[in-house]
């Protein structure tokens, strides 16, 4: 029974898109004009996810890191075995693509699993039986970055104007290669290696939602703006909406350091949670 | 206005469309991605003819089932990494079209000016929509060699969607969008 909840939770996190997403999407749509680049590439990604929900098959087909955040106190229930044999199965469905390769001898790993592979953290605070899962392909993980300031090149200093520089930078730097429209989680200070897991975890959000901090509020509002007055648009065609959601967090710094991160999530931006009982 | 391409892909069909062109494929189509541009460029034969043919830079997921191959997922990816291959390919084969996503160098650009061939950007991650338009898996080189991912399928697909983003007559959209983020850029850190 247990195998088959998170089995279902895998195969909607890729065949469904969230409805925030969806909704964004389409609001996106309407503000271009029939005809444009942008418009075909938006209505082809709303039939994309119409399609794909319909027919249960993989809205991308690179179906991504797998990345599941698993309450602690459940560990027991649901431990790491369990978990690879609901992707080891989802896998065979075509749910998930053979998408794991051996770094070192170049192998596939055709379950998808192997050591570290799903990644799997179990956390406190999640409430009882809840499992996120969150599906990161290539495409828009190559686009993440992570600036160290303060950054001449882009008169960046230590402070919001610098982080404001370095996440447009970003935007501009990554123009459609991350399958935009994107959304951007942003983590503020950190070591390199917790900066890069903090920002993933904003991708998590609502997009309706905003930083309780008022300040990073402020500034999520505005580089969101700011960035799609680029006009990058949809897959860098040009268009009016390059990103859909801007998301930033802060986590303390050592004195020496201030890493400013961002992590690219692609419109494919798959995200779900379950209660596994 | 959305313009129908069909295979065979002429020189005459392919001159005739501009960068932001919408545009449909009809006919036959090759996956073919990083392996399969390294097999070429290390001068091994590349199996099937690709004169007036497409060339999609696709890793499909694609399963058997009752004795037939089905495309599950068909997306674009990522065209930048057989830049160093490309205009060589083109060059060489007599492709027409080149689909995938996020365009190519300045190199390929001229040399689809120069032999006449167009590059359709695929929309990223769109693969339920691309794998509906696939009507039949037709045949399937270097599986074994390159594995599912990276193997070159066949494909003949019905409508498949698309943007001319890099025309016959050296004008790439992707080069037009990222001049004009640039400046918009420097306009808001004056950088």
């Amino acid at each position: 029974m247990r195998e088959d909840a998170l089995i279902k939770l895998i195969r909607d996190t890729s065949t469904s898109l969230p409805d925030d997403v969806e909704k964004a999407l389409r609001r996106a749509a309407r503000k271009e004009s029939r005809g444009s680049s942008a418009r075909v590439v938006l209505d082809t990604i709303l039939e994309n996810i119409a399609l794909a929900r319909g027919g249960a098959t993989p809205l991308c087909q690179d179906t991504g890191t797998l990345a599941f955040y698993v309450d602690a106190a459940s560990r027991r229930k649901i431990p790491p075995a369990r978990i690879k044999a609901a992707v080891a199965a989802a896998t065979g469905k075509g749910w998930l693509r053979k998408n794991c390769i051996d770094p070192v001898s170049g192998v596939s790993y055709d379950d998808n699993c192997a050591p570290g592979a799903p990644v799997i953290h179990y956390e406190e605070g999640l409430g009882r039986g809840v499992v996120r899962l969150i599906m990161k392909g290539g495409g828009s993980e190559n686009m993440s970055r992570q600036y160290s300031l303060p950054d001449e090149t882009l008169g960046a200093g230590r402070d919001l104007e610098g982080v404001r520089r370095c996440v447009l930078d970003a935007v501009e730097k990554t123009l459609g290669y991350g399958c935009a429209p994107g959304i951007l989680g942003v983590c503020i200070g950190g070591d390199r290696a917790t900066a890069y897991e903090v920002a993933k975890r904003q991708l998590f959000r609502p997009l309706d939602d905003s930083s309780p901090d008022a300040q990073l509020a402020k500034l999520e509002r505005r580089i969101l703006k700011e960035a799609n007055s680029l006009g990058i648009g949809p897959m860098g065609l040009g268009g009016k909406t390059t990103l859909l959601g801007v998301k930033i967090a802060g986590r303390p710094r050592v004195p020496a350091s201030f890493f400013v991160t961002v992590a690219y999530m692609c419109w494919a931006c798959r995200r779900r949670e379950a209660k596994i009982v | 206005m959305i313009a129908g391409l069909s295979y065979p892909y002429t020189e005459e069909q392919v001159r005739a469309l501009k960068a932001g062109d919408a545009v449909r494929i009809t006919g036959l189509i090759h996956t073919g991605r990083d392996k399969f541009h390294k097999w070429f460029a290390d001068g091994k034969p590349v199996g099937v003819d690709f004169k007036n043919g497409a060339l999609f830079h696709c890793g499909p997921v694609v399963v058997r089932e009752e004795g037939e191959w089905r495309v599950k997922a068909a997306g674009p990816t990522t065209s930048v990494r057989e830049n160093p291959y490309e205009a060589d390919f083109i060059a060489a084969s007599g492709v027409r079209v080149v689909i995938g996503k996020g365009g190519m160098d300045a190199r390929t650009l001229a040399a689809m000016k120069k032999h006449g061939c167009i590059y359709i950007q695929a929309v990223g991650g769109a693969a339920a929509v691309a794998a509906h338009s696939v009507k039949r898996v037709e045949g399937v080189d270097f599986l074994e060699e390159f594995g599912a991912a990276e193997a070159c399928w066949h494909f003949s697909v019905e409508n498949f969607a698309g943007v001319v983003a890099m025309d016959a007559h050296g004008v790439s959209l992707f080069d037009q969008v990222a001049a004009v983020a640039h400046k918009r850029l420097h306009g808001l850190i004056g950088k």
